[in-house]
């Protein structure tokens, strides 16, 4: 059903919808809305679910941890501080194998102190193995949370998963959103089937010591369950859309890019905003193209290298970078095109909510043909 | 020097709401400072996330404004570094009894050389309205919307079972009181904390039916059980209002503390 709603609360409600038996979040701007709206859900027996107050970010995803280890399906959300408060605790997830999801409404890191839109925080935790997802619109940071409780709960991948959508930017906007019923997800989404859960009937451990005579192989062993995803997100997308028209069996969208000269890949929101500078310029008779990157862990370098393949230069768009290298996108597309010829070129952009117009994607594609890159994008030099 | 010297002009208009008690506060804690003869390069504040934690900002000295609930940890990097430095912290009631709880209770038990002001609104107020630690049994915020269902943190009461040399609290109504307890935290050697009971118009009385902002500051006034009140009532084995807070000079003592000016 089509409803227009801001951007939290279509995640809540879809999170609801999928049966979440233990919520555990604590407050931090831009996330709260989603968590406030399924405290209420809980406080009104609409959704059938522990919620639990914690007191702070690491609690909330501990909290997670035991009550999946415990054999319930859960849910948390946050952003920035509180991701990197989470740290300790995401490795801890990933290497128990706990299939927990959690919205992360994107924002920059301290410090300064900011509030505003930008991937670092997600992507500070790109090696963490959780599965990462990046949505466009609210639409799809609707879908991919359905997508992601089967992705994670698949006996052959158990890693959690965040669902990141960029704060502000979708988590304050009202937007369209075809929202699915409780009875599509029921259809879609099975019972949560834990392949282990801590029982007293029959007692196993999670998380203990591994000596050096074993913890390099259970590294190895998430490592291939990370690279295994990649495969049933795609099957998972697949029958998404072919139960709800929205076909999500691709981990990129490529757009116009079937004679691109110049391809742009990037991430999250600013997609859209590219998009429409892309028919833009190529109304004036530039040949632009975008390649998105719905899928950052696992990475899909192999679809990636197949979409670039024929561009003569590559513009990638970081909202992060990884300070005294590049944007953590540059390094895995360079990575994915390696041996190629491609000039590869990146642009930091809209670091701190530094708005990103159509204009700056046509400066960038003006640059990129130059052969300047590697560079922060809009620098104000006045205030350097 | 007044107490409106140390505040940055240049930085007004400030962000708290209209009928906020934070700036109640702050006045209580510079009108103290102000009678220290501390000079403001000898001078740090420090603070957390939260409403409370803008306070710094509006102050003419150097100030950290560090990460939610870690502002005891950092004032305590600052003092341990260079004791000659006065070291002030405001923080709030998530920032300081939620997420900064650990840092607290160390805080009070090696009794660092520090004064710290709490503004307690008894809610998250910048992220919106969610229940803290602090936000009684029964009343209402965007994640209790029935009601807390858990009972609330005694901030004095932890900071007195761990170890700090002086406890108050005090309300946004009990000015005069308020700005006395802050001298004499300031005054003593070892930790200080003053808590100060405060008004959330926005965030809490809107939700919990105080239809003006006065109504709250009497809320705060008519439910303060002045502690030479509490004991009487102690010494006369009578009960003691469940729904009253303790208000008055809580503790004052020497243990031994870290991070005194030799």
């Amino acid at each position: 059903m089509m409803k227009i709603t801001e951007g939290s609360h279509a995640v809540a409600e879809i999170v609801a919808f999928c049966r979440p038996q233990v919520v555990s979040a604590y407050p931090i701007t831009p996330q709260t809305h989603i968590v406030e709206a399924l405290a209420e859900m809980v406080a009104d027996c609409k959704l059938d679910a522990e919620y639990i107050t914690v007191e702070n970010e690491l609690s909330a995803l501990s909290a997670c941890i035991g009550a999946s280890a415990a054999g319930s399906r859960v849910y948390s959300a946050t952003t920035s501080q509180g991701l990197a408060l989470m740290y300790e605790a995401c490795f801890n997830a990933a290497g128990m194998r706990l299939p927990i999801i959690m919205s992360i409404a994107n924002r920059a890191m301290g410090a300064p102190l900011s509030i505003w839109n930008d991937q670092q925080d997600s992507i500070s935790l790109r090696d963490s193995g959780w599965l990462q997802f990046y949505a466009e619109d609210n639409q799809e940071a609707t879908d991919l949370h359905v997508i992601a409780y089967k992705v994670a709960e698949d006996h052959s991948v158990l890693l959690p998963a965040m669902v990141c959508f960029d704060g502000f930017i979708l988590s304050h906007t009202y937007e369209p959103v075809d929202m699915l019923s409780q009875e599509d997800v029921d259809k879609y989404l099975p019972k949560f089937n834990p392949y282990e859960k801590l029982d007293a009937a029959d007692p196993i451990s999670f998380g203990m010591y591994a000596t050096p005579d074993y913890y390099h192989e259970f590294r190895y062993e998430i490592d291939n369950a990370v690279k295994r995803a990649g495969g049933v997100i795609k099957k998972a997308g697949k029958e998404f859309g072919t139960m709800f028209g929205r076909d999500y069996s691709s981990m990129t969208e490529e757009y116009r890019m079937e004679d691109a000269d110049t391809a742009i890949v990037a991430m999250g929101s600013v997609c859209g905003t590219i998009k429409d500078a892309i028919d833009e310029m190529r109304a004036s008779g530039k040949k632009v193209g975008l390649v998105r990157i719905r899928v950052f862990r696992p990475f899909p370098s192999g679809d990636i290298a197949k979409a670039l393949s024929k561009a003569k230069r590559v513009a990638v768009l970081d909202k992060n970078i990884s300070l005294g290298a590049k944007g953590a996108t540059a390094i895995e597309v360079k990575d994915a095109m390696y041996g190629k010829a491609t000039p590869i070129l990146n642009y930091i952009i809209g670091l701190g909510g530094r708005d990103v117009r159509k204009r700056d994607i046509a400066a960038i594609v003006a640059l990129a043909e130059k052969g300047e890159g590697d560079m922060f994008y809009g620098l104000r030099k006045e205030v350097l | 020097m007044t107490f409106e010297d140390w505040f940055r002009k240049d930085r007004l208009p400030h962000i708290f709401c209209a009928g906020c008690g934070n700036g109640t506060i702050i006045n209580c804690t510079l009108a103290a400072v102000d009678q220290m003869d501390w000079k403001k390069e000898e001078t740090v504040f420090v603070s957390g996330i939260g409403c409370s934690s803008r306070a710094p900002g509006y102050i003419m000295t150097d100030s950290l404004h560090t990460t939610h609930g870690r502002a005891l940890a950092f004032a305590t990097g600052v003092k341990m570094a260079n004791r000659k430095l006065n070291v002030v912290v405001f923080t709030g009631d998530g920032d300081l009894a939620a997420i900064g709880g650990n840092h607290f209770i160390h805080a009070c038990r090696r009794n660092i050389d520090m004064t710290v002001v709490c503004m307690n609104n008894q809610i998250y107020g910048m992220t919106g309205g969610q229940g803290s630690p602090t936000t009684p049994r029964g009343y209402l915020s965007t994640t209790t919307p029935y009601g807390s269902a858990e009972p609330a943190f005694d901030l004095c009461d932890l900071a007195i079972a761990a170890g700090a040399n002086y406890v108050a609290r005090w309300t946004s109504y009990h000015v005069k009181e308020l700005e006395k307890a802050v001298l004499a935290g300031l005054q003593t050697p070892g930790l200080s904390f003053i808590e100060a009971m405060t008004q959330c118009p926005t965030n809490f009385g809107r939700r919990n039916k105080f239809r003006q902002v006065a109504d709250q500051v009497e809320f705060l006034k008519k439910h303060s059980l002045l502690k030479v009140k509490r004991d009487r009532l102690l010494l006369e084995n009578k009960e003691v209002p469940a729904d009253m807070f303790v208000v008055g000079e809580l503790v004052r003592r020497s243990r031994p503390a870290m991070g005194v000016s030799p």
